[in-house]
């Protein structure tokens, strides 16, 4: 068994590719674990970053800096009583959140998150991701329908109207960036997600910086599109709780309501990702054409491991910090238990990165750049989670008709004059 | 595509989709709510994007789902949400238009028929086994035709392309009262 396991570490396909059922099983394991750690992750940051940049404190009382605070209201949520309204259709109630659920975690089927390091490598993958992630709008809308109430059913409405103004640009842009996977040398594109990282790493060049300023805008497009396609701030329209109490998801309660947020965060990482891997480079390192250099290979491994000694850094300065009161004992302990646990992480991955240069240890290099692409990918993705908060802090929601005359008279004209002046500027270097 | 990859085309998944599309279509036209029925809709529209996947034409099966499942059902929602259900799911269900209805989907259900009884002569008997990694670039091929040259399909393509502009200028000046 362990020798059928580091076979396959150092293997170059992905599960879906070499049919292995097992393995495809184990990788959906993986990621359904670390998009639901990611989710609890954001939405501790969430509300940190968003209490600092109004100048709170956040949540500070549950473990230290309310790190466990994600944890309590999970289990506040679970405990909850949860409610069916009487003139609610029942059924349809009950399905909503696992529509919404199913069509947020079905999307990470196609994710790259290395060269053979996702469940399949479809060679539709990018209209795959645009449509299942489009089928997740119907959760919220037979939501709001289902709950036989005005105030959601209105969310529903716009989130309806909302998603399918926003898509059409989503899609030129994405088109767009897909005609630039076709400019290369064999001059046939692909829509596979693994093939578009593929392509940038063959042109060196990440497509948000190919025919400036055209990828540059196309990305900008997108990245508007996909907050509105997720009912991110600013264009929450559908659950803007100064207009509609709480939207379509008025209604809901304890466990449902939580199904809901947690489709909604998975989605915000799907998305996120799919932008990544267009216009971003997906998993591959900076500058791994103009820096590959052995030595370079060398010094972009242990990223992964210090980045973990400097969160342990970060908490041992956090127990440091720690008044000295027997009050705090507990607090003091689970925090340096935290701040040990982060750096064994941190000495497994430095391990791993220097013990797989070595020669003749096949397997350890395929479970290292593993490691590298992984981390370079979540990196990438992480920035853009900041970005959803960030812009929450920033931007007051926008009024529904300017909602729509931004995507219709802005963002729509844009995309197409973007996918147009791709198409020309693609054909005369060609 | 690995040579020795376990096929996805196993009679199991034919039926379990046929079942589901079926399934599917009879509740869409026996559910008095009009919402249950496009829901009802959705999953037979679901299950037809898996029986395209099963004929190795995944490209024709995420068009199904981005289309049909997502965009043109959502637009369905939209609609139906806004028609008073509760008294229309009280009207008589079948009008006098029946005998007319049951001809066509008899009608319908012959044209099927013959076609499965006599389908050896009228399509090639093997089946046409793409590799999936190039099925994308093969329909673009039948559209748009290849080196300067006009595929089958490419002045069929450039018509429906003209009619459905057409159709979006007329909707566009169907809303606005002028120009």
């Amino acid at each position: 068994m362990p020798n059928f396991i580091m076979s396959y570490l150092g293997s170059t396909l992905t599960p879906g590719e070499a049919g292995n059922q097992f393995w495809a099983l184990i990788y959906i394991f993986i990621i359904f674990t670390g998009v639901s750690i990611a989710v609890i992750a954001m939405n501790w940051l969430e509300r940190k970053a968003l209490a600092h940049s109004l100048v709170r404190l956040g949540p500070t009382s549950v473990a230290t800096q309310g790190l466990l605070q994600p944890t309590a209201r999970a289990i506040k949520l679970a405990l909850k009583e949860d409610i069916i309204p009487a003139e609610a259709d029942q059924f349809v109630f009950w399905i909503a959140p696992i529509i919404g659920l199913l069509a947020a975690f079905t999307v990470y089927t196609v994710i790259p998150f290395g060269p053979s390091q996702a469940v399949s490598d479809m060679n539709i993958g990018v209209l795959f991701m645009l449509g299942v992630s489009s089928l997740g709008a119907l959760g919220i809308v037979v939501a709001g329908w289902a709950s036989n109430s005005h105030y959601p059913l209105i969310g529903a409405l716009r989130s309806s109207a909302q998603m399918v103004s926003y898509e059409v640009s989503m899609g030129l842009t994405v088109v767009s960036a897909i005609m630039m996977t076709s400019m290369n040398e064999t001059g046939t594109g692909t829509l596979s997600m693994i093939g578009i990282v593929q392509a940038q790493q063959h042109q060196s060049v990440w497509f948000i910086f190919k025919f400036f300023p055209l990828g540059l805008i196309a990305f900008v497009v997108f990245s508007i599109a996909m907050i509105a396609e997720t009912n991110g701030a600013p264009f929450d329209m559908a659950e803007a709780e100064s207009e509609l109490t709480a939207g379509y998801h008025t209604e809901y309660s304890g466990l449902r309501w939580s199904l809901f947020m947690l489709a909604e965060y998975a989605a915000m990482i799907a998305v996120s990702s799919i932008a990544v891997t267009l216009w971003l480079g997906g998993w591959m390192r900076p500058f791994p054409n103009l820096l590959s250099a052995p030595a370079w290979d060398v010094v972009f491994s242990l990223f992964p491991s210090f980045t973990f000694f400097g969160l342990a850094a970060i908490a041992m300065v956090g127990v440091a910090r720690m008044p000295a009161h027997s009050f705090l004992r507990i607090q003091r302990i689970g925090l340096a238990g935290f701040a040990a646990v982060l750096g064994f992480i941190a000495l497994l991955l430095l391990v791993i990165a220097i013990a797989g240069r070595s020669a003749g240890r096949h397997c350890l290099a395929g479970f290292r750049d593993s490691i590298d692409y992984v981390y370079w990918f979540v990196l990438k993705v992480a920035v853009f989670m900041y970005l959803f908060i960030w812009y929450r802090a920033t931007w007051p929601r926008y009024r529904f008709d300017q909602l729509m005359r931004i995507g219709w008279k802005v963002l729509l004209p844009i995309s197409l004059g973007v996918l147009l002046a791709t198409a020309v500027v693609g054909v005369i270097v060609s | 595509m690995t040579t020795g990859m376990t096929p996805v085309a196993t009679p199991f998944f034919f039926y379990m989709l046929s079942g589901l599309a079926i399934g599917g279509g009879l509740l869409v036209i026996t559910r008095r709510n009009a919402v249950h029925s496009a829901l009802a809709l959705i999953v037979t529209l679901l299950a037809v994007a898996g029986l395209y996947l099963m004929l190795y034409a995944p490209f024709v099966a995420a068009v199904q789902i981005m289309l049909y499942a997502g965009g043109i059902m959502l637009l369905f929602l939209f609609v139906i949400m806004q028609v008073h259900t509760e008294r229309a799911s009280r009207d008589r269900r079948f009008n006098r238009m029946w005998p007319l209805g049951l001809a066509a989907s008899s009608g319908l259900l012959a044209l099927l028929v013959s076609a499965f009884a006599k389908g050896r002569a009228l399509f090639p008997d093997r089946m046409l086994r793409l590799p999936e990694s190039s099925n994308t670039q093969q329909i673009a091929t039948l559209l748009y035709g290849e080196a300067g040259k006009m595929g089958p399909y490419t002045f069929a393509f450039e018509i429906a392309s003209l009619l459905l502009l057409a159709a979006i200028i007329g909707a566009v000046i169907m809303t606005r009262r002028k120009i």
